[in-house]
């Protein structure tokens, strides 16, 4: 038993200094990276995540833009949440995250320098449509807006609404290529199998007609049509290299399968955020310090063993966070810092029942193994059901697409949980350590347990 | 030993003292603007944006910019000095934002520093409003089912169950009525924190209400001779200086919060802290006290069965 107990404790002091190495804001060698959390790659391994609101950034929502009584299919959002990935990839923003929710997509550019310019950038290229102009363009150009059968435009140059043939997303390939003979650049484009089927009836059916390949509503070229197309074609025009590449990037890039909407902005400037990691930083030091200093003043030996239990905790919690990755946000601090409470509720709860247990006459050993025994249910129920609480915050913020509810579920979901661990196991490990070789001593000192 | 259970209608008095203003204050917000809060964009929709310029600008030369780009419905306020703003409008789209911030250029000769900026449409609003809704229920559906689940093996496990959701159920009201009146005092807006800070009040208040009632439950197992309303009382006693020890740590941190933390949390924090303090109250002198109320089979008051309560003195003492 009291072998056993040491045993534990070695393992124990081992896994506090290994957390409290984990939780140091320095750099940790690779092998220990690859060791310790295998599962993160690059140089973001191992570190603090910290949300938008500590360090500053921009979390936007996207919301398929369909007339009423159309709602987009999740292989549209999910296509359309890859094309936008695309395009963050292209922004080059660290960290950046795109996940698509149940109806809408949501971006994540944290510590993003331009907010409003990145925003840009991923609506700025739209809904590409291959529409037929007939056999008269009627003056139409690129650069000029048209109304389709998919939609109308703002500022169109003509009231004339243009059939769509089809829409970008039934491009499969787009290439810039050079006429072997003249030099002159063109785009070179493969379609889908379905894509074939209905160009190559439209193409054939309509030789010699212009065809104008539209973005956003805005012609950006619109040659004839020479030849039947069906599986892969080509377009030829009056462009330069840069001009073909870049019509090339927004035929590929630009397919979004369903046009898109920002329905939810969330910017948060930098010094913003540095401000926060200041006042949370002091706020929190000083909130523990008080509680460390409390429970010291109030239960005496317990209470000091109870203060290593609850640095070991906060060690642990923030380990924690650097492993599974955590993104930290502020009402995720206000979490953890909440939770030091329910860890130190643990330890209250444990010690009243001891001194109860001391003062109805038992002997040392016997009363502090009581009262780890008495109070465990009220621990566990009582953390049960903050642990619920924390579950039902977890769906709700995940409903929402809001990481302040979630950031904070989460800290709140793992203190609880590390709080039984440091709370309960570990001040017993210590306090049976204490009482195996202080045992006689401590006997007639039980001011020393506050009775 | 000092009996807290014989003066419980006081208790029931002291608390209806305090909700029903609160309420009151809800209701009077109700008819005054239609909801028995302020919303913030998160649930109506609209635009939050704080600027911070090198110098002073008036709030009056804000609005009045606004309505020259044709937006009537700015609301200006400065925030921690005389440089910063928040400006609250209805939704502005990514494009209009950018003219905005090229026209105040323009106005105020410098690009201020955007300190932070949100726009919410309304359909998002709705869909939040909802689903905060559906999460308050849940909570309390979960933890009712919970506390019945934890107590199957006392008699009247439902009681248990049920008291302990009234208890939280005063909690949310008097962090709510507390919130309702810091948005007439000082403009506060209830926003998708304020719902994590009043789910947690809900965890946090079944805590404490599940310590007590479960030294009951270990009292009535213990100590079969003894009455309920003894055991309750004896229970409450042995585990009130776990309750003030508890809640005194607990505002040592949040006071650290409200004090030294960032501004944006500290609506937040604070909702937490009221909801904390009534949840302490509550889970000594308002669900075991109606545990035992339950128990006599007496009226909240004692305004009914006055006559049984006399009965089930006898067969309490007996």
């Amino acid at each position: 038993m009291q072998s056993r107990n040491n045993l534990i404790l070695i393992i124990l002091i081992i896994l506090v200094a290994l957390a409290t190495y984990i939780a140091l804001p320095i750099d940790h060698p690779d092998w220990f990276k690859k060791l310790v959390a295998p599962h993160q790659e690059g140089p973001q391994a191992l570190t603090l995540r910290l949300g938008l609101d500590l360090q500053g950034g921009t979390q936007i929502q996207l919301q398929p833009d369909l007339p009423e009584g159309q709602t987009a299919t999740d292989e549209q959002l999910e296509l359309a949440r890859a094309i936008i990935e695309r395009r963050v990839n292209g922004l080059g923003v660290s960290e950046s995250l795109v996940q698509a929710g149940k109806d809408r997509i949501i971006v994540a550019l944290p510590g993003v320098d331009d907010p409003d310019a990145a925003i840009e950038t991923l609506r700025g290229t739209g809904q590409l449509e291959f529409v037929d102009l007939g056999s008269n363009p009627e003056g139409l150009t690129a650069g000029m807006k048209i109304n389709t059968t998919n939609g109308p435009a703002e500022g169109a140059a003509s009231d004339k609404v243009y059939p769509t043939i089809m829409t970008g997303d039934k491009l499969k390939n787009v290439d810039v290529r050079r006429d072997p003979n003249t030099q002159k650049p063109y785009i070179a484009f493969e379609l889908t199998k379905e894509g074939s089927k209905i160009f190559g009836k439209y193409s054939g059916d309509n030789i010699g007609n212009y065809l104008a390949i539209v973005m956003d509503k805005t012609i950006l070229s619109a040659p004839v049509i020479r030849a039947k197309i069906t599986d892969a074609g080509i377009i030829e025009g009056d462009f330069t290299v840069d001009e073909a590449q870049n019509l090339a990037i927004q035929m590929k890039y630009g397919a979004l399968p369903v046009p898109l909407d920002v329905v939810d902005v969330r910017t948060v400037g930098p010094s913003l955020g540095e401000d926060s990691v200041r006042r949370s930083l002091l706020a929190g030091t000083i909130g523990i310090i008080v509680v460390l200093l409390f429970m010291l003043a109030f239960y005496r030996l317990p209470g000091f063993l109870a203060d290593l239990a609850l640095l070991s905790f906060v060690s642990f919690n923030i380990s924690l966070y650097k492993i599974i990755p955590v993104v930290l946000t502020l009402p995720g601090i206000a979490g953890l810092l909440l939770t030091t409470g329910t860890a130190v509720d643990a330890n209250i709860l444990i010690f009243e029942r001891m001194r109860e247990e001391l003062r109805a006459g038992r002997s040392l050993p016997s009363a502090i193994e009581a009262g780890f025994s008495r109070a465990w249910t009220s621990i566990l129920d009582s953390n049960l059901s903050t642990i619920l609480t924390g579950l039902i915050l977890l769906y709700f913020g995940s409903n929402f697409g809001a990481s302040v509810v979630q950031g904070f579920a989460i800290t709140l979901i793992i203190g609880v949980l590390v709080s039984m661990f440091t709370a309960v196991f570990a001040t017993r490990t210590f306090m049976r350590f204490i009482i195996q070789y202080f045992a006689d001593s401590l006997k007639n000192k039980l001011s020393w347990f506050s009775v | 030993m000092y009996d807290i259970i014989k003066h419980r209608r006081w208790y029931y008095i002291f608390s209806t003292v305090i909700i029903v203003p609160g309420i009151l204050i809800m209701l009077y917000s109700m008819f005054t603007i239609g909801t028995p809060f302020r919303l913030s964009i998160d649930f109506t929709g609209g635009t939050m944006w704080e600027l911070r310029f090198s110098q002073p600008i008036a709030p009056g030369d804000m609005v009045e910019f606004f309505h020259s780009q044709g937006i009537s419905d700015a609301n200006v306020h400065t925030i921690g000095d005389e440089n910063t703003l928040v400006i609250r409008t209805k939704q502005i789209g990514p494009d209009e934002k950018l003219n905005l911030m090229a026209a105040m250029e323009k106005q105020f000769g410098e690009k201020p520093e955007e300190l932070q900026f949100r726009a919410v449409g309304p359909t998002v609003g709705k869909e939040v409003t909802r689903t905060a809704f559906i999460a308050v229920i849940m909570a309390s559906l979960v933890i009712l089912g919970f506390i019945i689940w934890a107590f199957r093996q006392v008699d009247h496990p439902v009681r248990y169950g049920v008291s302990a959701i009234i208890a939280m159920i005063h909690d949310v009201l008097v962090a709510s009525a507390f919130f309702s009146l810091m948005g007439f005092i000082a403009g506060w807006e209830v926003d998708a924190l304020f719902l994590t800070a009043l789910l947690t009040v809900i965890g946090f208040s079944v805590q404490d209400t599940i310590v007590v009632f479960d030294r009951i439950r270990e009292n009535s197992r213990r100590r079969k001779g003894e009455s309920f309303e003894v055991i309750a009382n004896r229970s409450l006693l042995e585990t009130m200086q776990r309750s003030i020890a508890t809640q005194i740590n607990a505002m040592f941190v949040m006071i650290a919060l409200l004090l030294f933390g960032g501004v944006t949390i500290r609506q937040f924090i604070a909702t937490m802290f009221i909801g904390m303090l009534s949840g302490t109250y509550s889970s000594i002198f308002i669900a075991t006290p109606l545990l035992v109320s339950w128990h006599n089979h007496e009226g909240l008051f004692g305004w009914f069965h006055r006559g049984k309560k006399k009965q089930a003195k006898k067969t309490a003492t007996a």
